[in-house]
């Protein structure tokens, strides 16, 4: 029944649902191997040229290296808290770069190589992990929504933004961004179910780093991610996530599949989180180290440089030109967190509502003449 | 239990004795298996106890509690962790439309004998949704207990007290305190829901409970210097409040000021505000003040400090009560 049913949503459907079928192995879409050959995929043809190529790679370093930059910070004390992203940048940056100008990402907390490719200032996303801020930029801006802590929220809110791009006629997608420990919450199912019944055009892309803080994602799931959209009425593709060229071409299929009038598509990016789940976490406690060593070898950047040099498609002079503009994005990095004042405490008391309130209005006043009353040196 | 201990450590002594003594009793949660919980709360109880008992569940809240009520009424006594503070909230329903009401419900037929542990309030440093104090959501809900140790011995002998009543229990832990050490004594020396002179004075009560009883004592010891001989009292029980305890005290003393993280405005403050006016009204010197949170969202950590009460806005307030 199950098979009989799948087999006819093949016909009608998507690409990735073929791989929804109940016996089949978990397909994964790759099209740049861990060795760094270019394989294809029936599926998912991408032309890329040469420019295209080394623009991604540059986008990998410079994502890797603020990245690498922002934990040194926080070790430093510069930031109370940082959530890496080492591992991922391939599934951020080739679902990030598949984007239009008009879509619009919603993200969990690590997505910062998808706000890279969104243009949102590096710094501007450090503010919350220093303390300064809950957020601290227009999301409008660069259509890139507000970091999200509370797991799996933003799922819905793309959801919500994705029905109103249909009742605006206009061709617009969203991508929300989660992880697979995201995936058991009820906000993400619900997310779904209004993905699929209002044919929102919403991209649900999970990231599946295989952990969930300590939690492995078996703690979640018993059937891979990416089947869990045939439930709901969609497809569902997984791709390796460590391939930043299947990536980009699975989001771009998916984002025309939704943008089109077909509804959503759940991608499931198979990677890893090499580092810890954040600077408070030690991942000594619940995982083996060979596991962690095993993945080095899928290496999203390595793979691409190989390829780039195979084929000649950039020289040593690119490479070092790539280094030393991730040396200063470092330096820009460091400098504007240091640099960064400390906010004043009245904000305390600011956009808590976007109208006048009478109780905050108070209570800023009275805090004011407290604050005031040390510096007078009235009290104690 | 001779020696002192962290309220951390002294939790986790509570859970291991829960677990020994009942085979029924269960821990839930998410990462408090191998990881032992993000504060390692449940350091080393999913390797001595197996993972039948001490469960790692999948990350949703909502689903914990609720399968924690059905746990509950086959006859097991689930005690379950919600990591922090801010993430209670997808469990809400559970907890305030299911968890407190199924007893009622069934008129009195089944027990819902639930610990839902929640670290809580601010001052630590953290990202959003890690800071808050949001006692007055379940205290306001009939059905629930809540209560919140400030100390070591009261960290673990009010869990096992939690943890063995048939009522659900929201049980608060002061994140901030987790690595406060304190002897632990032999037996549990109250019950679960009375509240503690923990300094006894004369001239004024100040009444907090979890992380502000300390700054409250401080506060106290500052205020002696000035010759203030302030009682505080540690409340330990929100709902319900031992009122009888406060009225004792505040009678005696003529003023009375509660201090606590949360917004003030419709805050646990208003109530024993109120409540202890209609009592002790003959007997006031001043309104009872309250010291607290502003009506704002908890704010940045770099600005955390002057959003919590300190001992200077506990003093001020003092102050304030001896003006009139
Ligand atoms: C509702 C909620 N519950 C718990 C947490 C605490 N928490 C933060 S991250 C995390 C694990 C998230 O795992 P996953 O969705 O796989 O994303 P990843 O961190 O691996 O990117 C947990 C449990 C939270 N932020 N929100
Ligand atoms: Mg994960």
């Amino acid at each position: 029944m199950t098979v009989k049913s799948t087999a006819r949503a093949r016909k009608k459907a998507a690409p990735g649902v073929r791989a929804t079928a109940k016996d089949a192995q978990p397909e994964l879409v790759q099209l740049l191997t861990p060795e760094g050959e270019r394989v294809e995929h029936p599926d998912f043809p991408l032309t890329v040229e040469a420019d295209e190529l080394r623009a991604l790679y540059r986008d990998l370093v410079l994502v890797r290296r603020f990245d690498a930059e922002a934990t040194s910070l926080q070790r430093q004390g510069e930031l109370g808290l940082w959530a890496s992203l080492l591992g991922q940048e391939a599934a951020q940056v080739g679902s990030g770069r598949a984007m239009r100008p008009g879509d619009y990402a919603f993200p969990t907390y690590r997505e910062h190589g998808v706000a890279w490719c969104r243009d949102v200032d590096p710094l501007n996303l450090l503010g919350m992990f220093r303390g300064v801020n809950h957020g601290g930029w227009d999301p409008n801006e660069k259509n890139f929504h507000l970091y999200t802590i509370v797991i799996g929220a933003q799922t819905l809110h793309a959801t919500g933004y994705a029905m109103g791009i249909t009742k605006d006629g206009a061709d617009d997608a969203v991508i929300a961004y989660f992880g697979d420990g995201a995936s058991s919450q009820g906000d993400v199912n619900e997310a779904f179910t209004f993905a699929s019944v209002y044919n929102s055009p919403v991209v649900f892309f999970c990231q599946n780093n295989q952990w969930a803080i300590s939690e492995p994602t078996t703690t979640q799931t018993k059937i891979p991610l990416y089947r869990r959209a045939s439930g709901f009425g969609f497809p569902g593709i997984r791709v390796d996530g460590n391939d930043v060229l299947a990536c980009l071409a699975v989001t771009r299929w998916a984002l025309e599949h939704a943008r089109t009038g077909n509804g959503p598509v759940l991608i499931e990016a198979f990677t890893y989180r090499m580092g810890a789940h954040t600077t408070s976490d030690d991942p000594t406690r619940y995982r083996a180290a060979d596991e962690t060593e095993a993945w080095k070898a899928k290496d999203p950047i390595t793979r691409l440089r190989t390829l780039l040099e195979k084929e000649g498609l950039a020289d040593e002079e690119f490479f070092a030109s790539i280094e030393a503009e991730s040396e200063q994005l470092g330096l820009r990095v460091r400098e504007g967190v240091r640099s960064m004042p400390d906010p004043d405490p009245t904000l305390i008391f600011d956009h808590v509502y976007a109208e006048p309130h009478a109780l905050v209005d108070e209570e800023r006043a009275e805090y004011i003449e407290y604050a005031a009353s040390f510096e007078a040196g009235e009290n104690h | 239990m001779a020696g002192q201990l962290s309220i951390a450590k002294a939790l986790n002594g509570a859970l291991r004795k829960s677990l020994e003594s009942d085979p029924k009793t269960v821990l839930m949660g998410e990462d408090i298996g191998k990881l032992g919980g993000v504060f390692r709360i449940t350091d080393g109880l999913q390797k001595d106890f197996g993972e039948d008992r001490v469960i790692d569940t999948p990350l949703a809240e909502s689903g914990i509690v609720g399968t924690a009520i059905g746990l509950a009424l086959r006859g097991y006594r689930p005690v379950v962790e919600i990591q922090f503070d801010g993430f209670v909230y997808p469990a809400f329903d559970q907890i305030v439309s299911q968890l407190a009401k199924m007893h009622a419900r069934a008129l009195g037929h089944v027990k819902m004998p639930v610990t839902v542990r929640i670290p809580y309030a601010g001052g630590i440093g953290a990202v959003e949704h890690h800071s808050e104090s949001h006692e007055a959501y379940f205290a306001h809900t009939a059905g629930l207990r809540v209560v919140t140790p400030s100390n070591a011995h009261d960290a673990h002998w009010m869990l096992r007290q939690a943890i063995e009543s048939d009522d659900p229990v929201i049980f608060l832990e002061p994140k901030r305190r987790y690595w406060d050490k304190g002897e632990v004594g032999e037996s549990a020396d109250l019950g679960l829901h009375d509240a503690r002179i923990v300094r006894p004075g004369a001239d004024a009560t100040l009444i907090a409970y979890g992380p502000m009883v300390k700054v409250c004592l401080e506060a106290a010891a500052a205020a002696e210097e000035d010759g203030r001989r302030l009682e505080v009292v540690d409340l330990r029980s929100l709902t319900p409040v031992d009122f009888a305890a406060l009225e004792e005290s505040v009678k005696r003393t003529g003023r009375g000021i509660v201090v606590h993280e949360a917004p003030v405005f419709l805050g646990m403050g208003a109530e024993l505000a109120a409540r202890l006016t209609e009592r002790c009204f003959y007997h006031l010197e001043a309104p009872i003040l309250r010291v607290g949170g502003y009506y704002a969202p908890y704010p940045p950590s770099r600005v955390e400090e002057s959003f919590l009460p300190d001992l200077d806005r506990v003093l001020d307030a003092v102050d304030r009560a001896f003006a009139y």
